[in-house]
């Protein structure tokens, strides 16, 4: 019965999704398996937030019934995904990883789900992340941190550390995480699946908790280049209920993805490449960009004086995306919905409800943002990092006439251990120095495992292209991937 | 000391759209606590707003009808802050800054002014989104508790905010009164100010007469009707004047309104005014205006009143106090030209308007548009009393019948045998026998005493019902009656 030989859950969504229409398995045989390796590794991994199994046993055998039945079902019919717990789900609990959030049910799907839905993919759960995807190592969350597979010790990164941890587990086929400023790229750096950030407006955010609106995306992690263009297949495309959804056809991502690369242009953004980056990290991005090379790709080094300067991107990134946030958190307040903590009167309400809802990073962040936009500070904090935004998405715009792709290094080093940098939250934003000036041009980036490190530790490869070519960055980290895993 | 007070208003108003400004959700006045709610205007987490484009095209409408620069790019900005009816900790609206543009800026109002008319400039007209009401139910506040009902929030708005070029509560009161005309003309708000759709906030401040300098500034929010924002300026600029004339300063303050006692109570000092920390709503695109949708909305923009006026003069000759009625509400002057358009005299017409019809809607307390008798059928009733059919009060009986049952005049005439008697054949008959049954008042006529003529004209009409063709009974009872030659 079995194709590759391995244990279903472990196997290729596009492998899977075969079988499955031919009758060879049944979903709901996936299913079973997807939620046995849960139960044997969840208690150490801390993925799963919360379990929607009875649903995903019965949406599988309404999908096996189909099949036998010879009616019509979607591209994703039977495959599991799971969901990072930003998602809103209908009926299902959406925590965002925040106590603020232990009760909050949605009453409707985000548009992503719908989709996902549609496709007849089968909802496993809701994974672990950063609370409200503030952080670069899961370890921010009410729920407790979720670990990396390759070493318990370590964290998965984040703030979608559970999608990429999960995947790589086995814990499910599939999974949506959410980038803002790295989330999806770090995680699946660090875990050694592949994750990819697309293009701002390429997928619609509604029904996305948000963080920061403007840089917010959802994107698929997968344990192959395939299965990753298979899911952003069911994603993409236009929604009238985001206006900043862009309306432009989205292609089948699936298509010519052994195109390759020869005859395309990569260029090295050598700023990427300078102190502080781990050597093992180095050695690792320069084998996947030498497998590009080898492919038939020129390598051209570049300089993004704007995009790779730490000082304004990192800086610019926290401003914009701390001011967004702390607007866009100001709505948990107790009155609605979410957990409420009474008080003396109203203030002493809104007070107490948000000082144990939310965890010390959240608030930290409320605060840096709300201070930047306030009156008199406004001009020197967020416009100003307006202005270092318009300059990075010039620098990418320049490099872009001359190359097809950019290469860099996902994070300065593979996965660190759990509390190494709990206490230091400088440390910790610079686990975001290569990813977040992506968010800020709303371009899109992948993460595609290229080596490991001499402890074993995953190391990913970046991928970056213009807007709206995620299919060249498929096919490039379709070449990396024949060749280093 | 004689002082002068400066006043700039900012006003907002509902737009008449269908649904809210940034979902699908139906605007209605009075429904059910929460039931006009979705995701979006309950501020659920992950929810979106998209712009609703009627909303956007009101605003354009009203923007060219006072002469505004219709922005061809403009942005919306979060305005935040925490209150329990604002479910979102921030509403959606619009802000004039260096970075920012409002939908709309500049434009003018005239009001009328002595003999002529004198301009209130205005700054700008920007979109918003309502808030929903916090409800202070004597069952809960014991409890210690209010409701919300968000049905409100996400009602569409404009916020029009003038220039303070406004120097009298009686200019502001015009004012007003010019606004409100021009949005229900306009179709951009029904302007209902019961339903408040009209709410307005003024900033007032007094000085010396002819000083240039501008005194403490107070903010007096939330007047809910154009009457109760003369009153609130009226009160505050004497307790303004009273204050300095008893050796005080005027504070710089914000005082809210209570509509239910006239009286105006502190909000908030100059101290704790809000930082509400804006920046542009990453959610929404910027709103982009190209000349052909401005065109194309310019189009739909009615003749507004002063234009009206004008041509009422000069097509009908008609009075200035006749055009104030006509024009006041465009159904009304719509009313009016239908009539004339279905063959009604202009100058008629006009009487008829300014009289029946007005004094029908003002009894009945309906709308022009509710009014049964169709503006053709005042023209046919017009047309039976120039013809002699019936007589004119006659008519206004039939019109009163014709508001009750929308039926048309001929067959009021007709049903009720209202149609004037002008055989006088049976008029003289009729003269006849008034002649023979008041000899003596016959005899003192004749000697001289003429005014008995109205006696006998009573006597006609009482015997016809009114129906008599009075100019026909008039100069047949003057024949009749004529002193006759002594039969010799």
């Amino acid at each position: 019965m079995a194709v590759s030989g391995k244990p279903l859950n472990e196997r290729p969504a596009h492998e899977l999704t075969a079988s499955i229409l031919s009758g060879r398995v049944t979903s709901r045989q996936l299913v079973e398996a997807v939620f046995r390796c849960i139960r044997a590794t969840n208690p150490t991994l801390n993925t799963y937030v919360t379990l929607n199994e009875s649903e995903a046993i019965r949406k599988a055998e309404e999908v096996d019934a189909r099949i036998s039945a010879g009616n019509p079902v979607g591209p994703l019919a039977g495959i599991p995904v799971a969901l990072k717990d930003l998602l809103c789900t209908r009926g299902l609990l959406t925590t965002a990883g925040s106590r603020i959030l232990e009760n909050f049910v949605p009453p409707y799907d985000a548009t992503s789900v719908e989709r996902l839905r549609d496709a007849d993919a089968v909802i496993v759960g809701k994974l672990n992340l950063d609370e409200f995807a503030m952080g670069s190592s899961n370890e921010n969350s009410a729920y407790g941190p979720a670990r990396n597979p390759h070493d318990p010790a370590r964290v998965p990164g984040g703030s979608s550390g559970a999608s990429a941890a999960s995947v790589a587990a086995n814990q499910t086929v599939l999974a949506l995480g959410t980038d803002t400023g790295g989330s999806i790229r770090l995680p699946a750096s660090f875990c050694g699946v592949v994750g990819l950030k697309p293009t701002y407006g390429r997928v619609s955010r509604y029904g996305l908790i948000a963080y920061a609106s403007s840089l917010d995306q959802i994107g698929p992690v997968a344990r192959n280049v395939t299965d990753a263009a298979l899911l952003l297949n069911v994603i993409a495309g236009h929604d009238p209920r985001d206006s900043t959804s862009v309306d432009l056809p989205a292609p089948d991502y699936t298509a010519g993805l052994d195109a390759g690369v020869a005859g395309r242009t990569v260029g090295l953004p050598t700023g990427y490449f300078g102190d502080g980056l781990d050597e093992e990290v180095r050695a690792s991005v320069f084998r996947g960009v030498e497998v590009l090379k080898d492919a038939g790709a020129e390598i051209r080094e570049i300089d993004l004086p704007i995009a790779c300067h730490p000082a304004y991107s990192i800086a610019a990134y926290y401003i914009i995306a701390t001011g967004e946030a702390s607007s866009n958190l100001s709505r948990y307040d107790g009155v609605k919905y979410g957990s409420r903590t009474e008080g003396d009167d109203l203030i002493d309400m809104y007070c107490r409800t948000r000082s144990a809802g939310f965890g010390a990073e959240v608030k930290r962040r409320i605060m840096l943002g709300a201070y930047a936009l306030s009156a008199g500070y406004y001009d020197a904090y967020y416009l100003k990092a307006q202005r270092v935004r318009t300059l990075v998405k010039g620098d990418f715009d320049g490099a872009f006439e001359s190359c097809d792709l950019l290469a860099a290094p996902v994070s300065p080093t593979p996965a660190f251990p759990i509390g190494e940098k709990t206490d230091d939250p400088l440390q910790m934003y610079l686990s975001d120095i290569y990813t977040v000036s992506v968010n800020l041009a709303g371009i899109p980036a992948i993460s595609v495992p290229c080596g490991l490190s001499g402890e074993g530790l995953p190391i990913g490869l970046q991928l970056l292209a213009p807007a709206f070519k995620e299919e060249n960055l498929l096919r490039a980290a379709y070449v990396v991937e024949q060749e280093l895993t | 000391m004689r002082y002068e007070s400066v006043i700039g208003l900012e006003v907002h108003a509902q737009l008449a759209t269908q649904t809210k400004i940034f979902c699908g959700c139906s605007v209605s006045y009075g429904a059910e606590a929460n039931s006009r709610t979705c995701p979006v205007c309950l501020g659920l987490p992950g929810a979106l707003p998209v712009l609703n484009r009627e909303a956007v095209e009101h605003t354009i409408r009203i923007a060219l009808a006072v002469g505004c620069t219709v922005q061809s790019r403009s942005r919306f900005l979060r305005k935040n802050y925490f209150y329990p009816d604002l479910p979102k900790g921030y509403q959606i609206s619009q802000f004039q800054s260096n970075e920012e543009m409002p939908l709309a800026t500049g434009g003018r109002i005239e009001i009328p002014s002595g003999s002529g008319t004198k301009t209130i400039r205005l700054i700008r007209i920007h979109m918003e989104e309502d808030a929903g009401k916090s409800i202070h139910d004597e069952a809960f506040v014991a409890a210690g508790e209010s409701l919300v009902d968000v049905n409100r929030c996400g009602v569409p708005l404009i916020e029009l905010v003038s220039e303070p070029d406004i120097a009298t509560p009686e200019e502001a009161s015009l004012f007003m009164t010019r606004l409100r005309q021009l949005l229900i003309y306009t179709g951009v708000s029904e302007g209902d100010m019961e339903k408040g759709h009209i709410r307005i906030d003024a900033n007032v401040s007094i000085r010396p007469d002819g000083a240039t300098g501008l005194g403490a500034k107070v903010e007096i929010k939330n007047m809910n009707s154009i009457r109760n924002c003369r009153r609130a300026l009226e009160a505050e600029i004497l307790r303004q004047i009273d204050t300095l004339e008893t050796g005080g300063d005027v504070m710089q303050e914000t005082l809210l309104y209570d509509p239910d006692r006239n009286r105006l109570r502190t909000m908030r000092g100059k101290e704790s005014s809000d930082d509400y920390r804006y920046f542009p709503e990453p959610d929404l695109v910027p709103v982009v205006v190209d000349p052909e949708w401005t065109d194309r909305i310019q189009a739909t923009v009615p003749e507004l009143p002063e234009a009206k006026r004008t041509r009422f003069e000069l097509a009908y000759g008609l009075r200035t106090d006749q055009i104030d009625t006509l024009i006041a509400d465009r159904k009304m002057a719509d009313y009016y030209e239908a009539a004339v358009s279905a063959g009604a005299e202009p100058a008629t017409a006009a009487n008829w308007v300014h009289g029946d019809v007005l004094r029908t809607l003002n009894e009945r307390k309906i709308d022009v548009d509710q009014l049964k008798a169709a503006p053709a059928d005042l023209a046919a009733l017009l047309k039976l009393i120039e013809g002699g059919v019936i007589s004119a009060s006659v008519g206004r009986t039939v019109f009163a019948r014709m508001a009750e049952t929308g039926d048309a005049p001929e067959a009021v005439v007709e049903r009720q045998g209202l149609a004037q008697i002008s055989d006088s054949s049976r008029i003289d008959g009729l003269i006849e026998t008034v002649i023979s049954q008041h000899p003596d008042a016959v005899e003192r006529y004749r000697r001289g005493d003429a005014k008995l003529l109205g006696f006998f004209m009573g006597q006609i009409m009482k015997a016809t019902r009114g129906q008599a063709n009075p100019g026909m009974a008039n100069r047949l009872l003057r024949e009749k009656l004529a002193p006759r030659p002594p039969s010799s």
